[in-house]
C-alpha cells in the first residue's frame, strides 16, 4: 500500500490509458477489502458505544478485547500462512490442546518453565511435522491429514491428562497472564510480536515469497525451481509452532493444561482468514487482513457479552458475517476480472 | 463406397448434401481464425478434415457444434439454412460431435453416459433397465455388444471410451458425428476397431467428419478431403485415395502471411558443447533420443502432437524422470527427475502452459522474474527489495517488456509480453541453455517477429536453446538445426537450412524418413 509509484503517471500511461487501469484497480481493490473489515470494526464501536452505556469504549474493555483475540490471533497467524500456501491445517485446536497437556504432565512441570515453553513448542511443531511430511510427501489431501490429526491429537490429549485438567504450578507460566508492560498484558505483546514475525516473514522473506507462489500456481513454483515439497511441509510446522505458542498462553491465561483447550480453534482461525480476504484455494491473502478478521469476531463476542446477549444469536451473527465477507469478495474478484 | 463411386454420387446429390458450409468467417480479437470457409458433406461419408496447427480445423469444429457463432457465412443442413447458437442446438438438429478429451463422467455407468442428460425417465425416476437395454441396442448397432452397459466407464480404455461416445452421439439420433483427432489416443489394433465401428455407421447412412494428421488413415477411412489453410479452404472434397501425398502436402503448406525471421549467423566451428542428450527415454512417451545443443546454437524439435515433442524437453529439464539415456549440462550428468538441479546447473524453461506452468498470473511482474533467483537478492532469507525490483526492472527494460512496469500484475499484460517475463525470468538467472516449449502459443503475429529476434539475440549471446513448437514453418526459420519427431522417435536430424516444410510434414504425417 505504500508503493505510491505504481500509481504516478508515466508516458506508457499516456499511451494505453485503458490497459492501465485493471492492475490500479486490482491494488485498490485489495487494500479496499482491508479497509472494508476496518469500516466493520467501525461499526461495531458505534454499536458498541450506543448499546453498553460507555462500557464499550474503555481501555481496559479495549485491552480486554485484544486479551482475547491474541490466542487465537498466533494460531490465526500459522492458518494464514498453510492457506495462502495452498493447504488448510484443521488441527491447530487439537494441537494447542496436545501441547498445553503435554507441557503440563508433573514431570514436564518438574523441569521448570523454560522447558514447560519448549516442550509446548516441539510438540506443535513436531505434529505440525507429521502433517506436513504426510501432505508433501505422502500426497495425502491437506483436509483428511489435518482431520485425522485433529482427531488423534485430543485423542492423545485425553490420554495423557486421563481426562483431568492439569493446574499449572510454576509461577512464572501463570505469570505471562498477569504480567502487564504499561498496563497492557503480557498476551498482547506476545500476540503482537507474532503478527509483525508473521508479517515480515510472509512480505519481506524468501520464504513468504515462496508460499505465495506455491499456493498461488504450484506447478509454475515447481518448474521454477521451487522446491514445493520441503515448502509445503515447512508451512505446516510453521503453523504448528504458532499452536505451541498458543498453548503456552492458553496455559497461562487458565493456569491449566486440558484436552479441551482450543475447542473450535480451527473454524475461527479459518473463518477470521477467510473474511480478512485470503483465497481459500492459495496465493493471495494478507496477515492483515486475518487479523483484522480475528479483531472483529472477538468484538463481536464482547459486545454480545456486555449486552447479555446469548452465544447462540451470537453464532448466527458470526455466521452471516462468513457469507457476507465471501460474498464481497466474489464480488471484488469479478470487478477485477 | 469406392473413391470414384464417392465422386459420382457426389455430383448427383450435391444438390441436398446433408451438411454444406459456405464463406463461413469467424474473428477472435486479433486474428481472422476462419476466413472464408467451404465444405460440404454428404450422408453415409466419411469427409476427411486436413490443415496443420492453427489452420481453422478446431475453430470450425466449434462453429459446427454450436460453441462458436460464425460471424458471416452461412451452414445449410438438409438443405435449409440452420445455425447452431448452442451445443445442445447442434445435438437436437443431430449433430454430434467427439472431442479429443471425451467428456465422459468416469464414475458413471457406460449406459448412464450414453444417456447423459436425455435419460429414460418417469416422473424423475430413471428407468435403468430400459436404459441398459437401449444402450445394449445402440452398443450392438457399432458392433460392440461386448461392451457392458452397466461397466463404469473409468475401467474402460481409450478405446472404449471412444466407442461410448459415439454411442452417445448415436442415442441422439446423430446424422454427422464430428470426430477430433480421435486416433491420437489409440494403437494400431485400436484404430482398426475404430475404422469397423465407422464403417458400421456410416454403412446406415450417418456421416463423418474426421480430423487426423496421418495420411495413411485418411487413404484408408476417408472418402473426400477438404483442406484448411490459415482459416480458408484451399481444396474442396478432393478424392481421399487417389489424391497424391505431394498434393495434399503442398496444399497445407506455404504460408501466407510470412513471418519474419532473423538470419542465422555463421557458427564458430569451436563453440563448446553444452547440452548432450542420450538414449534418452520414458516408456509409451519416446524411446532412444540422442541429439546435443552447442553454445549459440538453436536446436528445434518438430512433430506433431504425441509425437512426444514437450515430454522430451519436459524430461530434459527434470520435469519428468526420465526411464533411461542421460542428459548432461556443461559435462556435468544430471540427476533425472530433478528440476532443481537442471536449474542450478544452467537450464531455464518456458512451459508449454504459459499460464498454467509458468506464471503466477495474479502477481506483479518482478515477482515473476525474481522467483527463480531469489536466493540471489536476500540475505539470511529477507529480501533486498530494492536490488531485487532494480535487477528485474533492468530485465525487463532490455527485452522491452511493455509496459515496462515491474509492479504490473501479469495478468493483465497481453500473451507475448507474458511469455517475454518468463524469458526474463531465466535470463535474470543468467541461464546457459533455455528450453522453449512454444514460445509463440497466444502471442499475435506483431509480437512474434519481436519474440523471434530475441530469441536469437540470446543465442547470440552465447545461450544455447532448444525450441519446440507445432508450426514447423516457425522451427525451420528460426532454428540451426532441427529434429524431426514422429512417435517418440527422431525419424530426422540435420541443419534447418538443408530441409524444406514439405518434407518435414512429409515425415511427421507419413513416416517417410528422408
Amino acid at each position: 500500500m505504500s508503493e505510491r509509484t505504481a500509481d504516478l503517471p508515466s508516458t506508457v500511461d499516456a499511451q494505453q490509458p485503458a490497459e492501465r487501469t485493471p492492475s490500479w484497480l486490482a491494488g485498490r481493490l485489495a487494500a479496499l477489502r482491508s479497509l472494508s473489515l476496518v469500516a466493520v470494526l467501525g461499526i461495531l464501536t458505534i454499536v458498541g458505544v450506543i448499546t453498553t452505556d460507555g462500557r464499550f469504549l474503555t481501555t481496559g474493555n479495549v485491552l480486554n478485547i485484544l486479551t482475547s483475540a491474541s490466542i487465537i490471533g498466533v494460531v490465526t497467524v500459522g492458518m494464514t500462512f498453510v492457506i495462502i500456501g495452498g493447504g488448510i491445517d484443521l488441527s491447530v485446536g487439537a494441537l494447542v490442546a496436545l501441547a498445553s497437556v503435554w507441557a503440563t504432565t508433573l514431570q514436564t512441570q518438574s523441569y521448570g518453565a523454560g522447558i514447560m515453553v519448549l516442550c509446548a513448542l516441539l510438540v506443535g511443531m513436531g505434529a505440525g511435522l507429521v502433517n506436513g511430511l504426510l501432505i508433501a510427501y505422502g500426497r495425502l489431501v491437506p483436509f483428511i491429514v489435518t482431520l485425522a490429526m485433529l482427531v488423534a491429537a485430543r485423542g492423545l490429549a485425553q490420554s495423557l491428562s486421563d481426562r483431568k485438567t492439569q493446574l499449572v504450578t510454576v509461577d512464572s507460566i501463570n505469570n505471562i497472564a498477569t504480567t502487564k508492560w504499561l498496563g497492557v498484558p503480557l498476551l498482547v505483546y506476545i500476540f503482537a510480536a507474532v503478527v509483525v514475525a508473521g508479517w515480515i516473514v510472509l512480505n519481506r522473506t524468501t520464504f513468504g515469497r515462496r508460499t505465495v507462489a506455491v499456493g498461488g500456481n504450484a506447478e509454475a513454483a515447481r518448474l521454477a525451481g521451487i522446491d514445493i515439497r520441503r515448502h509445503t511441509a515447512l508451512l505446516y510446522v510453521l503453523s504448528g509452532l504458532c499452536c505451541g505458542i498458543a498453548a503456552v498462553m492458553i496455559m497461562a491465561r487458565t493456569t491449566t493444561g486440558s484436552s479441551t483447550h482450543g475447542d473450535q480453534y480451527e473454524l475461527d482461525a479459518i473463518a477470521a482468514v477467510i473474511i480478512g480476504g485470503t483465497l481459500l484455494m492459495g496465493g493471495r491473502g494478507t496477515l492483515v487482513g486475518s487479523i483484522l478478521g480475528v479483531l472483529v469476531f472477538t468484538t463481536i463476542t464482547n459486545l454480545f457479552v456486555l449486552n447479555n446477549l446469548p452465544t447462540e444469536v451470537q453464532n448466527i451473527a458470526k455466521g452471516l458475517i462468513i457469507i457476507a465477507a465471501v460474498l464481497l469478495q466474489r464480488r471484488g474478484s469479478d470487478t477485477g476480472t | 463406397m469406392t473413391g470414384d463411386g464417392a465422386d459420382g454420387l457426389a455430383q448427383v446429390v450435391a444438390v441436398t448434401a446433408l451438411l454444406s458450409v459456405t464463406g463461413v468467417v469467424k474473428e477472435f480479437p486479433g486474428v481472422r481464425a476462419l476466413d472464408g470457409v467451404d465444405l460440404t458433406v454428404d450422408a453415409g461419408e466419411v469427409h476427411c478434415l486436413l490443415g496443420q496447427n492453427g489452420a481453422g480445423k478446431s475453430t470450425l469444429i466449434k462453429v459446427l457444434s454450436g460453441a462458436h457463432t460464425p460471424d458471416a457465412g452461412e451452414i445449410q443442413w438438409h438443405g435449409s439454412p440452420a445455425s447452431f447458437p448452442t451445443p445442445i442446438a447442434a445435438l437436437r438438429a443431430g449433430l454430434a460431435t467427439i472431442y479429443q478429451e471425451l467428456d465422459l463422467v468416469d464414475g458413471l455407468s457406460v449406459a448412464e453416459n450414453i444417456f447423459l442428460g436425455h435419460e429414460p425417465a418417469t416422473l424423475g425416476f430413471s428407468r435403468r433397465g430400459a436404459m441398459n437395454d437401449a444402450a445394449r441396442v445402440i452398443l450392438a448397432r457399432l458392433g460392440h455388444a461386448d461392451v457392458q452397459p452397466t461397466r463404469t466407464v473409468g475401467t474402460l480404455s481409450a478405446a472404449g471410451k471412444q466407442v461410448v461416445s459415439m454411442a452417445r452421439a448415436l442415442s441422439h439420433q446423430a446424422q454427422l458425428i464430428v470426430m477430433d483427432e480421435p486416433s491420437a489416443v489409440l494403437d494400431s489394433g485400436e484404430v482398426a476397431n475404430l475404422f469397423r465401428v465407422i464403417r458400421q455407421i456410416t454403412a446406415e447412412g450417418v456421416a463423418v467428419i474426421y480430423i487426423s494428421h496421418r495420411l495413411e488413415e485418411i487413404r484408408e477411412i476417408g472418402d473426400r478431403v477438404t483442406v484448411l489453410k490459415d482459416g480458408r479452404t484451399v481444396a474442396v472434397g478432393l478424392p481421399a485415395r487417389s489424391t497424391p501425398t505431394a498434393e495434399v502436402i503442398r496444399l497445407m503448406t506455404g504460408r501466407s502471411v510470412e513471418y519474419a525471421f532473423p538470419s542465422r549467423p555463421v557458427a564458430a566451428a569451436d563453440r563448446p558443447e553444452l547440452l548432450a542428450v542420450e538414449g534418452l527415454g520414458r516408456p509409451g512417451e519416446f524411446a532412444e533420443v540422442s541429439f546435443t545443443v552447442h553454445s549459440g546454437e538453436i536446436v528445434g524439435l518438430a512433430g506433431l502432437v504425441g509425437s512426444g515433442r514437450s515430454e522430451i524437453v519436459e524430461t530434459v529439464y527434470g520435469a519428468r524422470r526420465a526411464a533411461a539415456g542421460r542428459v548432461t549440462l556443461h559435462g556435468r550428468a544430471l540427476r533425472r527427475g530433478s528440476v532443481r538441479a537442471a536449474i542450478r546447473a544452467g537450464m531455464g524453461l518456458c512451459p508449454e502452459e504459459r499460464k498454467s506452468q509458468g506464471l503466477l498470473m495474479y502477481e506483479p511482474v518482478y515477482r515473476n522474474v525474481s522467483v527463480s533467483s531469489l536466493g540471489r537478492y536476500a540475505r539470511g532469507g529477507f529480501i533486498a527489495r530494492a536490488a531485487e525490483l532494480a535487477a528485474a526492472a533492468k530485465v525487463i527494460a532490455d527485452l522491452d517488456v511493455r509496459p515496462a512496469d515491474p509492479q504490473r500484475v501479469v495478468r493483465t499484460l497481453s500473451g507475448g509480453n507474458q511469455q517475454k517475463v518468463v524469458l526474463a525470468r531465466w535470463l535474470l538467472r543468467e541461464c546457459r541453455l533455455l528450453v522453449l516449449d512454444e514460445p509463440t502459443r497466444g502471442v499475435d503475429v506483431g509480437s512474434r517477429a519481436e519474440l523471434y529476434r530475441l530469441i536469437r539475440t540470446l543465442a547470440d549471446s552465447g545461450v544455447g536453446v532448444l525450441l519446440v513448437s507445432s508450426e514447423i514453418p516457425e522451427v525451420l526459420g528460426l532454428a540451426d538445426r532441427v529434429l524431426v519427431l514422429r512417435e517418440g522417435r527422431v525419424v530426422h536430424s540435420g541443419p534447418a537450412a538443408d530441409i524444406d516444410e514439405p518434407a518435414v510434414l512429409d515425415m511427421v504425417m507419413a513416416g517417410v524418413a528422408a
